[in-house]
């Protein structure tokens, strides 16, 4: 009989008020316009990774589906091009079947983008945004530090990351959780190593920029020569251990963009996947001139359920994707 | 029979895994923004007991395990099987010891208990939560003990021994907790 509540207490909804407008305030005060672009466009995006949820009218042919947004990445670059300045939106974005503890498939995410930051200011804008959100909730913002992946990996788990062999991932997954069965590619057991051993080791020690992802890892971030070695100039923002932002130093060469796209719809093909046209007008964007800039999107869901000790997004929703 | 997607595992879902039913206990979705999503599922073997966590790749699917929980009735035990019957279409059931286990000491013939089916035959036996048995052999109570006093050990009809108060005496029927193996009071007699 109670299943017409809110997941959110009304203590709650009023915390998330609070955050909402930090986050504006914050913006307004440095000069940062909001904008709304679509949240259904007529493309998504080729991450093998993000699947999108598909909107269609009753007669619609399937080539006339469109798609809610897994970001406005694609929509705010092409104001970008056009001269916006620096940007942000906040909003809602969609994946598909992502629900869990920490997911929702429709979640608010706040993005922006900053012509003419690196990520080092990029990141240390996140960090002053966060300290802004939290003291709106009268909470203090932890310690802040910075760390490159390669050097969490040597640390939880004495590997490289950049050179171990697949098989060497594989064994120090087994460490940490049966994974008979399991077969992932060199990115994938990455990806298995960070949620499972390295994310838990982040929780004690507040707020942890991660950088220098590796190249194969880069999505639509600039790829950078560090120390020798090629890196995506790629950033993560964990909080408590849980992932809250992921940051890049943007792509800003259609070329690379079609490249990249391409490697992706491989993946997709032979993950048995449906591939992904490239947005023509976004290239027509990239190619017109999108400005030297850093961009991140951030999970404000995420940020709640930190900010206030929840276990479960469900606490901090009005309706999670069960009560929706 | 149906399989099912790793989105679908809820706690109490029975599968199939490496050739064993299992139940699934936990699930938790895990997924790096950019990245594979996982599901670290907590998982008990419902043959070994065992209990551990496995990593799937989201998506997967396991073929579900024909595992029923029915409720029956305990009828006798002939040495070698114990024998039960299911109340409403008196349909008979044996099982061995390695199905019953540690439950057969809480097992009184004409008790409830949930008999748990795997391809139609017991895989496990869980006594009620409580029953009530009777003292076979215990120490004499001393006078003056009251309900402070100590404990001593005492055999029940079932072959069970279990700790009881002091003033508790040989005959007496007793509640006990079967998840625990604790006394919780004296049975009001029939």
């Amino acid at each position: 009989m109670d299943g017409w509540r809110p997941g959110a207490s009304a203590r709650t909804l009023r915390a998330r008020a609070e955050v909402f407008r930090a986050i504006r305030d914050f913006f307004h005060a440095r000069g940062v316009i909001e904008v709304d672009t679509p949240l259904i466009g007529r493309f998504g995006v080729s991450d093998p990774a993000i699947e999108p949820l598909f909107v269609s009218a009753p007669r619609d042919a399937i080539a006339a589906r469109r798609f809610l947004q897994t970001s406005p990445e694609f929509a705010m670059k092409r104001l970008l091009a056009a001269g916006s300045g620096p940007i942000y939106q906040l909003g809602k974005a969609f994946r598909a079947a992502e629900e869990g503890s920490r997911h929702n498939p429709e979640f608010t995410m706040l993005e922006w983008y900053r012509p003419g930051f690196d990520l080092d200011q990029l990141a240390a804008e996140v960090a002053d945004l966060l300290g802004d959100c939290l003291g709106a909730l009268g909470r203090p913002l932890p310690a802040v530090s910075t760390a490159a992946y390669a050097e969490l990996f040597e640390e939880v788990l004495a590997l490289d990351p950049h050179s171990a062999e697949t098989d060497c991932l594989a064994a120090a997954a087994a460490a940490f959780t049966d994974v008979s069965g399991l077969v992932l590619d060199r990115d994938g057991w990455l990806d298995l190593l960070m949620s499972h051993a390295v994310e838990p080791a982040l929780r004690d020690r507040g707020l942890v920029v991660v950088k220098d992802y590796p190249a194969s890892q880069a999505a639509l971030a600039r790829c950078v020569e560090r120390d020798g070695r090629r890196v995506a100039d790629r950033c993560e923002v964990f909080l408590g251990g849980v992932e809250l932002a992921n940051g890049y130093r943007e792509l800003l060469d259609p070329q690379v963009h079609r490249e990249r796209a391409a490697v992706d719809n491989a993946r997709r093909r032979a993950a048995g996947l449906e591939e992904r046209k490239l947005d023509p007008r976004l290239l027509d964007a990239l190619s017109s001139g999108l400005p030297d800039c850093s961009g991140v999107a951030l999970g404000v869901d995420r940020l709640l359920m930190h900010a206030l000790g929840a276990d479960r997004l469900d606490e901090v929703l009005p309706f999670s994707w069960g009560r929706a | 029979m149906a399989s099912f997607s790793t989105n679908e595992f809820r706690s109490g879902l029975k599968v199939m895994l490496d050739g064993d039913p299992c139940s699934i206990l936990e699930n938790e979705f895990v997924k790096p923004g950019k990245g594979q999503a996982f599901n670290r599922v907590r998982l008990r073997n419902l043959k070994s007991g065992r209990v551990w966590e496995r990593t799937f790749k989201s998506g997967e699917s396991l073929e579900g395990a024909d595992v029923v929980d029915v409720t029956m009735q305990y009828l006798y035990s002939d040495g070698e099987f114990w024998h039960f019957m299911e109340p409403n279409t008196f349909e008979q059931h044996q099982a061995d010891a390695a199905a019953v286990g540690d439950s057969a000491k809480w097992l009184k013939e004409q008790d409830s208990c949930e008999v748990t089916l795997y391809n139609g035959s017991p895989l496990s036996v869980t006594p009620a939560n409580f029953v009530e048995l009777e003292i076979v052999e215990t120490d004499p109570g001393l006078k003056g003990d009251t309900a402070q006093g100590g404990t001593k050990p005492a055999t029940l009809s079932t072959g069970a021994v279990v700790r009881v108060p002091l003033f508790i005496t040989q005959g007496e029927v007793i509640r006990v907790d079967t998840r625990t193996g604790d006394y919780v009071a004296r049975a009001s007699k029939n």
